[in-house]
């Protein structure tokens, strides 16, 4: 019989509420299967054992005493370490915030206890969510359980890693650039970027507030679905958040692709995507035409613009929201001040990484007077350019398909000395970001060294149910997704 | 425009950014890889076009006007690594008087 580890969400929540297993049980499954291969993995900065375990016989005090409850009771979750939790240290994987303990959940981290779901613990990313390969972790790199030599992406590599190696069935992650859809990609999972908006942000640690959003990692459709109807909704402590229903996510998947129109944008299949990667994609496409959706090719002229433009709106929104590590109120402080700006900036030198420092420097100069509209003005106004694109592309499709990444996962070290290079990696994904629409990656098979590829799904505002259910009729029509790594 | 390594601590100054000699030259030389793809942008014509701040229109959401409790100070000092609970804030460098 399999192990209860090796179960997905879905499954163990119908376990659990049918009474053959506990939360107890399946908690202290996952707590064992951590223990046993994050020597390997090093995905988790804290492991919660005693907080997992207490939130898990309360659910199952819950359920013997016949009460109702939610949708993911006793299903364990990893969360990202830039997601507040109450008296539990909350990283971002950055030395500046050792020691912060955060007086607050964070919404979607309340919206889990609500649903029943068990907090596992905190996982491994890039400082601040900044990178692709969670090699810019401030406390340690994380490997991917494909491969223990490779990257397992970024900025959520943790929360991949740890679903990838079954640590947990699920995991929250955040997505500026890509951060939850690379990292599903180079871990052979299904990763959601949610519409910006559907999820609130309130106690998320913010990196660029125009572009994040939380959302789900997990290795099947259905379990990223049930995830992110947990998580999504309106919240008055973000005022971004968008007030409009929730649908339940999991109950339009098997509706199937017959008539859909699909739309195959070249910019997205062009120089520097691997051939790999490229021809993949491709076949999947053809399933999709297979299983009734029509195909055709088109154009985003814009595309190609969107690395730039990101590259001065998030680090511009970052040098302003990190200008609040001033080594006062939160995390650690310098021990060499002796004068107030000394404090300040001594802090941030010993505090941040290479990386942050990097994105801060090209934001505060985005900024400056004089350069102000040359570049970051600019750069807004080519956002706009971009969501035009994909505006008029929803005349003609439903939805579009492109590669996640341009390649598979990259050996740890590879890129790690080449920022360039490193931000090449997030090309396909950024775009989504700076239109505010969702994408969804999931697997669509594996290269010659057996790493994972990963497919894009795009669509337009709220379109997450046309999305789900895409990924749900191809995942159904392959057996990608039933692959496990070895560990 | 190519940066120097005092440009790039002039940036880091108003950042409150302390830069060794050795930062300020590997940062020269990212940034103005950068700048150089940054470049690209000034291809396109965007006379016209309204620069976009966030990807859904954001309105001012106001609640009802109602007393609720702050958090408790105990709590919000126990986020910083340098308070004085006795006097109840957070202890930093003299900034008057120096």
């Amino acid at each position: 019989m399999a192990e209860l580890f090796e179960l997905g969400a879905a499954d163990l929540a119908a376990k659990i509420r049918r009474g053959e297993t506990s939360a107890r049980e399946v908690t202290d499954s996952f707590l064992g299967r951590i223990a046993a291969v994050e020597p390997q993995v090093s995905a988790f900065i804290t492991v919660t054992p005693e907080l997992a375990r207490a939130q898990a016989d309360a659910v199952d005090t819950k359920i013997a005493a016949g009460e109702a409850v939610g949708p993911l009771a006793g299903v364990p979750v990893a969360l990202k370490d830039n997601l507040c939790t109450i008296g539990v240290e909350t990283t971002c994987a950055s030395q500046i915030l050792r020691g912060f303990v955060p007086p607050y959940n964070a919404t979607v981290v309340e919206k889990l206890a609500a649903a029943g779901a068990i907090a596992l613990g905190k996982v491994n990313m890039d400082e601040f969510a900044m990178g692709s390969s969670t090699e810019n972790s401030g406390l340690f790199p994380t490997r991917n359980p494909w491969n223990t030599a490779r990257v397992p992406g970024g900025s959520s590599g943790g929360s991949a890693a740890a679903v990838a190696a079954a640590e947990a069935p699920l995991a929250l992650g955040s997505d500026t650039g890509g951060s939850i859809r690379q990292p599903a990609s180079f871990c052979g999972l299904v990763g959601v970027k949610p519409t910006y908006g559907r999820v609130s942000r309130y106690g998320l640690v913010a990196f660029a507030s125009s572009l994040d959003q939380i959302g789900p990692l997990a290795r099947t459709v259905e379990d990223a679905a049930l995830l992110l109807t947990a998580i999504s909704g309106y919240d008055e402590r973000d005022s971004t958040s968008v007030p409009r229903p929730v649908p339940d996510y999991t109950a339009a998947l098997t509706e199937g692709v017959a008539g859909l129109r699909i739309g195959i944008p070249a910019q997205y299949f062009a120089e520097g995507i691997s051939d790999t990667v490229r021809t993949a994609v491709l076949k999947a496409v053809e399933v999709l035409r297979g299983l009734g959706a029509t195909v055709e090719e088109t154009s985003l002229p814009f595309t190609d613009y969107a690395l730039a433009a990101y590259y001065i709106v998030a680090p511009a929104e970052a040098s302003s929201n990190l200008a609040r590590y001033d080594g006062v109120r939160y995390g650690r402080r310098t021990e060499k001040a002796t004068n107030h700006v000394d404090l300040f900036e001594k802090t941030r030198e010993e505090g941040f990484g290479a990386e942050v420092k990097q994105r801060i420097l090209i934001g505060t100069y985005a900024l400056s007077h004089g350069y102000y509209d040359a570049f970051y003005l600019k750069a807004q106004k080519v956002r706009t350019l971009i969501q035009r694109d994909f505006a008029t592309a929803w005349e003609k499709f439903d939805l579009l398909v492109t590669p996640t990444a341009p390649t598979t996962a990259f050996a740890i070290g590879e890129k790690s000395d080449d920022p360039l290079a490193m931000k090449l990696s997030d090309i396909c994904t950024i775009p989504a970001n700076m239109a505010g629409i969702p994408a969804l990656s999931q697997c669509c098979g594996f290269d010659d060294a057996g790493l994972p590829i990963g497919l894009q799904l795009m669509g337009p505002a709220f379109s997450e149910e046309l999305l789900l259910r895409t990924a749900y009729a191809y995942q159904q029509a392959t057996d990608w997704h039933l692959r496990r790594p070895t560990l | 425009m190519a940066l120097s390594p005092e440009d790039v601590k002039k940036v880091g100054n108003l950042a409150r950014l302390a830069l060794t000699d050795e930062e300020a030259d590997r940062l020269t030389h990212q940034l103005n890889d950068l700048l150089a793809q940054f470049a690209q942008l000034q291809e396109l014509d965007t006379e016209g076009v309204p620069a976009m701040s966030h990807a859904v229109p954001v309105a001012a959401q106001l609640r009802e006007d109602v007393v609720r409790p702050s958090l408790p100070r105990e709590q919000v000092l126990a986020m910083g690594s340098n308070v004085d609970e006795w006097l109840g804030g957070f202890i930093v460098p003299q900034v008057l008087g120096e």
